[in-house]
């Protein structure tokens, strides 16, 4: 085990296969954002749901685990990586040679991060630990997060924070998809074409839900 | 043809280099890079100068030996071919070349454009090889090996080992080339029963050399004067991730 964590492939493994779970998760986050379309009783019942699940409570503190190891292995090879190379070229053109995210997703990381933190301050540790209204539901009390979420995203500058980090995690995504795969090995010359295209159809669908649901309750304000 | 030349200069490996600029006159397009320098060394040697030095052997992209950083590519402007293989049509005339030696850890620059590139050695001294009891050559047909693992074997031995896929990557990874030796023996029978073995001990030695990590970024494969595949990194992860399920 030592040799393997050791390696620098074992530790991509790492980042890799905690990258899969935060994509996984991200499906599931924006399942639940959708049903903020549909209603605050919709949404209110399934936040409810999320909040008091079983499974959903056990995944919690492994998505936290998921987080924590993608990021911290990520530091780790980021700064041997920048170690390998102390003396820089005077000149790098990579614009032939691979693509703009691939080339600065530490930096991307970085700021969905810090976008991250934003996100649970405004939204997580309210839920968690803040006052919150609730309203009944055939007799269960829910908190009102509808009222929550949507009081944020009639904001401007709120939504131009939620739309940025959509942004920064579409750039990561069209990188990170493919290339977590890659690193797996499972990837060859049939599956790379096919793989980079369910890679750009994934994280399109993940940017565009993210940042169209903000946008649609600020334009929804704003239209009357 | 006349071009503007900064080419880095260094004494030796404990100097620190710099960049000096030249001016070139008389060049023609079908002259490759290297006869390039050659001219450009002549006329130094007759001021009396010091001539630039760099690597070369085959001139033909089969050696290895030409490995130049020119403005801010691996092996120069064009795709799949060597330094050597470089033509200054593919420049434009008047136009400002920066040529460097490959930069990394890994390999420390000992003269001018000359990268002392033993550390791909050293990682094909940790397991690039098979381990077979050398006698007189066995009967070619004895070992049946399939067409297709016979072209893939061949796609990743076709490798010449310069180093470029570590200049061109951002980390200074050598994946593509401990991919393509990897890839080479484990698709061919006789390399197949050491492959994850093999993958893990050249692993190692790369990490050891100092050598970055890979991140996918396909830059290797691109500036691969052979074009490798990213496929072989793939190859080269799998024998990895499963060699603790050696048989």
């Amino acid at each position: 085990m030592g040799s393997f964590i050791n390696a620098s492939i074992g530790k991509k493994f790492l980042v890799s296969i905690s990258g899969l779970f935060l994509i996984s998760f991200l499906a599931v986050h924006l399942t639940v954002n959708l049903f903020l379309l549909a209603g605050q009783e919709s949404y209110n019942l399934v936040a409810h749901f999320m909040a008091t699940d079983r499974v959903i409570s056990f995944l919690e503190p492994m998505l936290a685990v998921g987080f924590l190891l993608h990021i911290a292995y990520s530091v780790i090879l980021t700064i041997s990586n920048q170690k390998a190379r102390p003396q820089k070229f005077a000149e790098v053109d990579t614009s032939r040679s691979s693509s703009w995210p691939s080339q600065n997703m530490f930096v991307l990381g970085g700021l969905i991060l810090a976008f991250l933190v934003l996100h649970l301050s405004n939204f997580w540790y309210v839920m968690q630990f803040g006052e919150m209204d609730y309203i009944m539901y055939d007799g269960i009390a829910v908190k009102d997060a509808y009222t929550l979420v949507t009081g944020k995203f009639v904001i401007w500058y709120h939504v131009l924070a939620y739309v940025a980090g959509a942004v920064f995690l579409g750039f990561h995504l069209l990188h990170g998809f493919q290339s977590s795969f890659l690193t797996l090995g499972l990837y060859n010359k049939k599956w790379r074409r096919r793989l980079e295209i369910i890679g750009i159809l994934y994280t399109i669908f993940i940017a565009a839900g993210f940042s169209l649901i903000p946008l649609y309750f600020l334009i929804g304000h704003y239209a009357g | 043809m006349e071009f503007k030349l900064k080419i880095w200069r260094q004494k030796d490996a404990r100097s620190q280099g710099r960049f000096v600029d030249y001016s070139i006159t008389g060049v023609t397009g079908n002259m490759s890079f290297l006869e390039m320098l050659d001219y450009l060394n002549k006329t130094l040697i007759e001021k009396g100068d010091d001539p630039v030095a760099y690597e070369h052997d085959c001139r033909e992209g089969i050696c290895g030996s030409c490995a130049l950083y020119i403005n801010g590519r691996a092996h120069g402007p064009a795709d799949e071919i060597a330094t050597c293989e470089v033509r200054m049509r593919l420049f434009k005339d008047g136009e400002t070349i920066v040529v460097e030696p490959w930069r990394a850890k890994s390999f420390p620059v000992i003269k001018d454009l000359i990268a002392d590139r033993q550390a791909l050695d050293k990682i094909m001294q940790a397991g690039g090889f098979i381990s077979v009891n050398a006698g007189s050559a066995p009967e070619a047909n004895s070992i049946p090996v399939s067409r297709e693992s016979a072209d893939d074997a061949f796609d990743a031995a076709i490798c010449i080992g310069c180093g470029a896929c570590v200049a061109a990557c951002k980390n200074s990874s050598a994946m593509l080339f401990v991919a393509a030796k990897v890839s080479h023996l484990a698709l061919l029978p006789q390399g197949r029963k050491e492959a994850r073995k093999r993958a893990l001990a050249m692993v190692a030695k790369m990490d050891e050399l100092g050598f970055g990590s890979c991140t996918n970024t396909t830059a290797c494969e691109t500036e691969c004067p052979k074009g490798i595949s990213m496929t072989h990194i793939a190859r080269l992860n799998r024998e990895f991730l499963l060699s603790g399920f050696q048989t």
